[in-house]
Formats: C-alpha cells, structure tokens, sequence
C-alpha cells in the first residue's frame, strides 16, 4: 500500500468515466454510420480501423492509468508490467498479422466463388 | 546454502512475503499484478489468432454489424447498441469497484460494502447481457442455406436481408422427421433438424422473383457483401444441401464456421473470466460486511479484487473493438 497517496480522488474518477463514455459513444456511432471517406479509405486499414484502435488504447490507458491505480506505483514496478505486456503483444500480432495475410495471399487464389 | 533459502516456511507472516516490500507493493498485489499481465497474454493470444483467421479470410469474413443486430425487447435493426450498453455497464462497474477501494482507504466499511454490491450486480446484468448475446446468435434471426462447397448464402429483398419464415410459404412435403430414441435406435440421437427443407427453401425463391442471393464474398472497395443477379442466384441455389438456422461449432448461418467457433471461444472466455470476477467479489464482499478488513486494519484485499475485475474490463474493451467495431 505503500507507494501511493491515499487521498481520496473521486473527483478524478468521475472525470474518467465521463471521458470512457464519451470515447464508447464516438466509437459506436462511427460503428453505426461508418462515413466512406473513413471506411473505404486509409493506410494499410481504414482509417476508422486506426481511429478505433487509437481509442481502445485511449480506454486501456486511463483502464490501466487511473482505475487500476498504475500511476500511483512506483515507476519500474509498472514498467516490469506494461512494457513486458506491450513488448511481448507487438511481437506476437507482428507475427501472426503477417502469417495471416500470407495465408490470404496463398489461399484465396485456390478458392472458387 | 543458507542464502538460497528465501523466507522461513514457521514465519506466519509467508503469505505476505514477510512483511519486505519491493518496488513498494505488497506480495499479493505484485502477484497479481503478474497473474493479470499472464492473462493479458493469453488474450492475446485469442484475439491475434482470430486476426490471423480473419486476415486469412479477409474477402470473406462477416461483417459484425450485420450479425450483431437485436436488443432486447425491440424488433428491428439495431447494429452495436447493445454491446455499446453492455460496455458501458462494465464501465460503470469498474468506477464502483474503484470507488470501493476508495472507501476502503477511508476505511469506511458500510460505503465499501454498498460499492461491493453495485459492481456485483452490474457484474450480473453483463454477463445475463452476455447470455442472452449467445442465445440470440445460437438461434440466429434469418437463416440461410449452405452448399455442397461450402458456402453460406443469404437471402436479400431489395438489398435487405430477409428471414426464411417470410418467404418460405410451402409445407414440408418430404415427411422428415426429427430422429429421436422413441422412433427411431434408442441409443442414437440426430442434431435438431432445420424447419424447413432445402427443397422447400429452392421452391419459395423461384416463386419469388424480388428474391437474390448474397454470398459470403466481400467486394473489397465497397466492404459489402456481394449480392448475385436472378441468375446467377438461381445456379448457386440449386448447390444447396443444408438449410442452416443460427449457429453451433460445425456451422452458422452468419458465414465461416470459425468466426462463430471464436466468437464462442473468446466471448466465453471472457465471459468466464466475469463469473469468477463476480465469484470473488461476493466473497470479498462478505468478508467487508462481516468486518475482516476493520479487524486486519486495512482493506488491500477489495484493491487487489479490484484490480482483476478492471482487468475484465479492459480486455471487454479490445474484444469489443476487434469483434465489433473493426
């Protein structure tokens, strides 16, 4: 317990979860109009792909920041956590983002619509 | 050798590590901390393995908010609503869970035992939101027809999916009848056999010339499902053999067998992961309100059920994201 004030912040959480439901609804009403300029175009994906993916990261972070308390430990702790985390996820979606693509590109010209 | 023994197993104090504090945190936190970071993995390693699957069949895949429609209650057409609501219940769990190890820091026992409650009965409310997601997509809403190739088509009136039940208007004339151990070998049973034959459903779209077949087929520049002319309609009807309604392991009406083999897996898993979450919670919360926590002088234990039910929720972020939204 100790490493972390011990005042209370409910004030900062409220703000929080204002800021997760606002990212929720942006995400879900771009779900429901997906606007063509973000939807049919982008980079490598759509970019309603990456701006999905930019805000689920966002709710992670203020998740991981704010209610599981990560910003109040101390430094190398959360570090032994997160980067062991983000390092080992980067690799393995690296990888097997880009085996699943070279089955597509293997596979698909065998299947016959 | 006496420096590779770590703690002395007559100490009481075992459990916490005796009392020596790295980087801070208790030896219950830091361990799961840990666990979490474990779990966390395997995840990812769900979620990775259905983007490989999902990359593999990028022209092909369903697309979320055609199969993700319903709420309950309402008819209709409602893509992403409930699952939005469901997120946002999680959410909102997570903040009463927080504000519970708030109280607790206050040692205000009757607050965190009012928490406690909230975030179990929210922690309720998502996974019967859940159960009811399986039911609904087990059932499935329109039906379709799979081919000797297997494929999947559906079927679409003036661009809008149609369900079997408004078109089919026929009785089934090839008298066959559910195998069950009182007609039929005592000791074999037959999976639930679909409402309507495939004769039946070759039969109500000929007599129908408003009807077309969509196939599983995605036209990449407009991500939509690519919808066959009368014609060609016709020729990949008489392909089908198999009438399918809703979805199991082997097949589902939404398309490829293995998106609804991980939306079982994944959202189960998950959903797994919340039942134990609710368990734990209730446990924790008996002990508050039988006053462990006064006694022991702090209340660490509702921080570290804490932290594994916000754990919950942040993968129920990146699952909403991959299943539903991308």
């Amino acid at each position: 317990m100790a490493g972390h004030s011990h005042e209370s912040n409910t004030k900062r959480i409220w703000i929080v979860l204002a800021i997760l439901s606002i990212i929720t609804a942006v995400e879900v009403v771009l779900g429901i109009y997906k606007p063509d300029g973000l939807h049919l175009s982008g980079l490598g994906t759509s970019w309603l792909n990456w701006i999905f993916i930019i805000l689920t990261l966002v709710k992670a972070y203020y998740i991981a920041w704010a209610f599981m308390h990560l910003e109040g430990e101390k430094k190398w702790f959360r570090r032994a956590v997160v980067w062991t985390g983000v390092f080992l996820i980067s690799y393995l979606l690296f990888i097997v983002l880009i085996e699943g693509s070279y089955l597509y590109d293997t596979l698909s010209p065998l299947i016959k619509w | 050798m006496e420096a590779n023994i770590a703690v002395n197993s007559d100490n009481k104090e075992t459990w916490s590590g005796g009392g020596s504090k790295p980087f801070g945190a208790s030896y219950g936190k830091m361990m799961m901390w840990f666990f979490i970071l474990s779990d966390a993995l395997t995840f990812s390693g769900f979620l990775a393995a259905y983007g490989l699957t999902r990359f593999k069949f990028i022209d092909s895949w369903p697309i979320a908010d055609e199969v993700f429609t319903h709420i309950p209650f309402f008819h209709g057409n409602y893509p992403m609503i409930y699952v939005a609501f469901m997120t946002f219940i999680l959410i909102v769990s997570s903040v009463t869970m927080v504000l519970a190890v708030d109280a607790g820091h206050k040692m205000q026992q009757k607050k965190v035992a009012g928490y406690m409650f909230v975030t179990i009965i929210f922690g309720l409310i998502f996974v019967g939101s859940q159960a009811w997601e399986w039911n609904t997509f087990i059932k499935g809403s329109y039906g379709a027809v799979k081919t000797s190739d297997n494929k999947v088509l559906q079927f679409v009136k003036d661009g809008h999916q149609v369900a079997l039940v408004d078109f089919v208007n026929t009785e089934r004339v090839d008298g066959r009848e559910q195998h069950t151990n009182k007609n039929g070998l005592w000791f074999e049973n037959e999976a639930t056999i679909s409402q309507y034959s495939v004769a039946q459903v070759q039969e109500a779209f000929k007599n129908d010339p408003s009807l077309q077949v969509r196939t599983e087929k995605i036209n990449l520049d407009k991500k939509q499902k690519i919808i066959l002319s009368r014609d060609e309609s016709l020729k990949a009807l008489a392909k089908a053999n198999q009438v399918v309604e809703g979805a199991n392991l082997y097949v589902n009406e939404y398309g490829n067998p293995i998106f609804a083999d991980f939306f079982f897996f994944i959202t189960g898993f998950h959903g797994f992961h919340v039942f134990s979450g609710i368990v734990l919670n209730i446990i924790i919360f008996f002990n508050v309100i039988l006053g462990t926590y006064e006694r022991r002088g702090h209340y660490e234990m509702v921080e570290k059920v804490g932290l594994y039910w916000h754990f919950v929720d942040l993968v129920w972020v990146f699952v909403f994201t991959f299943f539903y939204l991308v």
